[in-house]
């Protein structure tokens, strides 16, 4: 009976989707309250340096481009209107509100999130993570939430870098090249960029994107089949599905936060 | 064995132990003690579920029913996370691969459980390091990263480590597979001397039977689930039961067929393509 067939199908995919989101959600819970006593610090900084600094390069260079391209596009669409004064304000918040915690999260799941995966999994291919539970220490707390917890601090400092060299992208393309006034560019973003709707609410969106691409990161590590073929599959999947969520959180935060204009 | 030895109870005690793996039996009802002081051997086929008897004795899996009693401490299979974490701690286990973390040097590699288990000074924990290493022949190797040692190397080290704490119990799975004779000579006389040297107590999962047999105490030989002998290795030397035969003598089909369970092979050639 095929369409039985097809329904037991849906189902084993429906059960086992659900298990995994319940292995996940323990795991989240495990770690969010498994930081590690004693070297906790150490750890965390380690990780921070891993996902967070050596992850800067790209940030910067892709925050300058996107300011860059923000700026000529932007001012040739306000030219037309005898506008090109207001090109800070336009800059500002495209990258504040949207782009700056988008795009440095997407770059993020792919840079950061599959090292994560992939230096998990490789861990536990290699039994690495069975000999420190056998050792006596949590590889929940060792290995998992200092990598939780850097990714929850790294992520929001990443965007804002990503914003500020975009913003002096567009200044650079706008400024400098095209021309529009230099006093303009800054006094327009300066009174129209809110701190609290724009700068906060971006980095109320930074903070979760990280929060979601690190879980999404260390989970497809820690539950992966331990074979070459696991890993591979469990770093595609990180990226694509940190980016899906990164997507489809942003909708909603900003229909959430801005919803309401 | 003396009649003190006998008496005594066992370090670990396991009871109708049953265990699967989705519908695969692995485990179905077994019975087994480990004795201080002794040399456990555990063996069988490949595919028996030996090392998934140590993950069960270390509390990284669950039985589906039975007792393991740890003298003193209960029942592992019910141990709470917390409680498992302590009692690993008196637990050494050398795994296959050796599992040493690759970031980190020989030196750091023993020093590990030290450092997150003892608050030792850096200069005593440096001296019980190279003890350690010394144990194992390794402390000119103490710089060097895992990448950088050879398989025999690489289970030393792992078993330095493993011994680090100095636990009661040291589980070894399949300590002399892909050795060379010289690094299997030195593994098989590091087990037995450290097992009589630090007082501890080892169960040893291999199928490298000679040199299993030639260290110790008490062997088990499981297969399909069930403990199929069990005795001194003198004693299993002499068992007539077939399927111990077989595996002892290493005879390529009997008991345990040779063959994977197939359809009739007539039928698989000059039946119909599937």
């Amino acid at each position: 009976m095929i369409g039985l067939d097809s329904l037991a199908r849906l189902g084993r995919a429906g059960l086992a989707l659900m298990a995994a989101l319940g292995r996940s959600g323990v795991l989240f819970f495990q770690a969010v309250w498994g930081w590690p006593s004693g070297q906790g610090v150490k750890l965390w900084m380690r990780q921070v340096h891993f996902i967070g600094v050596l992850s800067l390069i790209i940030i910067v260079v892709s925050g300058l481009f996107i300011g860059m391209v923000l700026g000529l596009q932007g001012y040739s669409i306000l030219v037309g209107f005898g506008a090109e004064q207001a090109l800070g304000q336009m800059v500002a918040l495209s990258l504040v509100r949207e782009l700056a915690p988008v795009v440095a999260a997407l770059l993020f799941a792919g840079r950061a999130g599959s090292a994560v995966t992939a230096e998990i999994g490789l861990m536990k291919a290699t039994e690495q993570l069975s000999s420190m539970e056998m050792i006596g220490v949590d590889p929940m707390r060792r290995i998992i939430a200092p990598r939780l917890y850097a990714g929850f601090v790294a992520m929001p400092l990443l965007t804002a870098i990503f914003a500020a060299v975009g913003i002096l992208g567009g200044m650079l393309v706008g400024v400098d090249w095209l021309g529009v006034d230099e006093g303009s560019y800054w006094g327009t973003m300066q009174a129209t960029v809110d701190f609290r709707a724009d700068v906060i609410n971006g980095m109320i969106k930074s903070v979760i994107f990280g929060l979601v691409v690190t879980w999404i990161a260390v989970f497809q590590g820690y539950d992966l089949v331990p074979t070459s073929e696991g890993i591979s599959r469990a770093t595609t999947k990180t990226v694509v599905y940190s980016s899906l969520a990164v997507l489809g959180l942003d909708f909603i935060l900003t229909a959430l936060m801005f919803g309401r204009i | 064995m003396s009649q003190s030895a006998v008496s005594e109870e066992p370090l670990i005690k396991i009871r109708n132990l049953h265990f699967s793996r989705g519908s695969r039996k692995i485990f179905n009802g077994i019975n087994l003690d480990v004795r201080r002081g002794q040399v456990t051997a555990v063996m069988g086929p490949s595919g028996t579920g030996k090392t998934t008897l140590l993950r069960l004795l270390g509390g990284q899996l669950k039985p589906d029913q039975g007792e393991i009693i740890l003298a003193g401490e209960g029942d592992i299979g019910r141990m709470r996370r917390k409680a498992l974490f302590r009692i690993r701690r008196q637990i050494g286990m050398l795994f296959q691969s050796g599992a040493l973390f690759t970031d980190m040097t020989v030196f750091e590699n023993v020093a590990f459980p030290l450092r997150v288990h003892t608050t030792l000074h850096e200069r005593l924990l440096h001296d019980v390091v190279m003890m350690k290493l010394e144990a194992v022949g390794l402390r000119g190797a103490a710089a060097l990263r895992p990448a950088e040692l050879s398989g025999g190397m690489t289970r030393r080290v792992a078993l330095a480590r493993a011994i680090a704490t100095d636990p009661q119990l040291m589980m070894y799975d399949e300590p002399f597979v892909g050795q060379d004779p010289i690094s299997m000579g030195v593994l098989v006389q590091l087990v037995r001397r450290l097992n009589d040297a630090l007082g501890l107590t080892s169960i040893v999962v291999s199928h490298d039977l000679a040199e299993t047999m030639s260290i110790a105490d008490y062997a088990y030989v499981i297969a399909d689930g069930e403990v199929l002998a069990e005795g001194t290795p003198q004693a299993l030397q002499q068992d007539p039961a077939p399927e111990v035969r077989q595996f002892i003598e290493g005879l390529p089909d009997g008991p345990v067929p040779f063959h994977y369970p197939a359809p009739p092979y007539r039928d698989e050639l000059l039946g119909e393509v599937l």
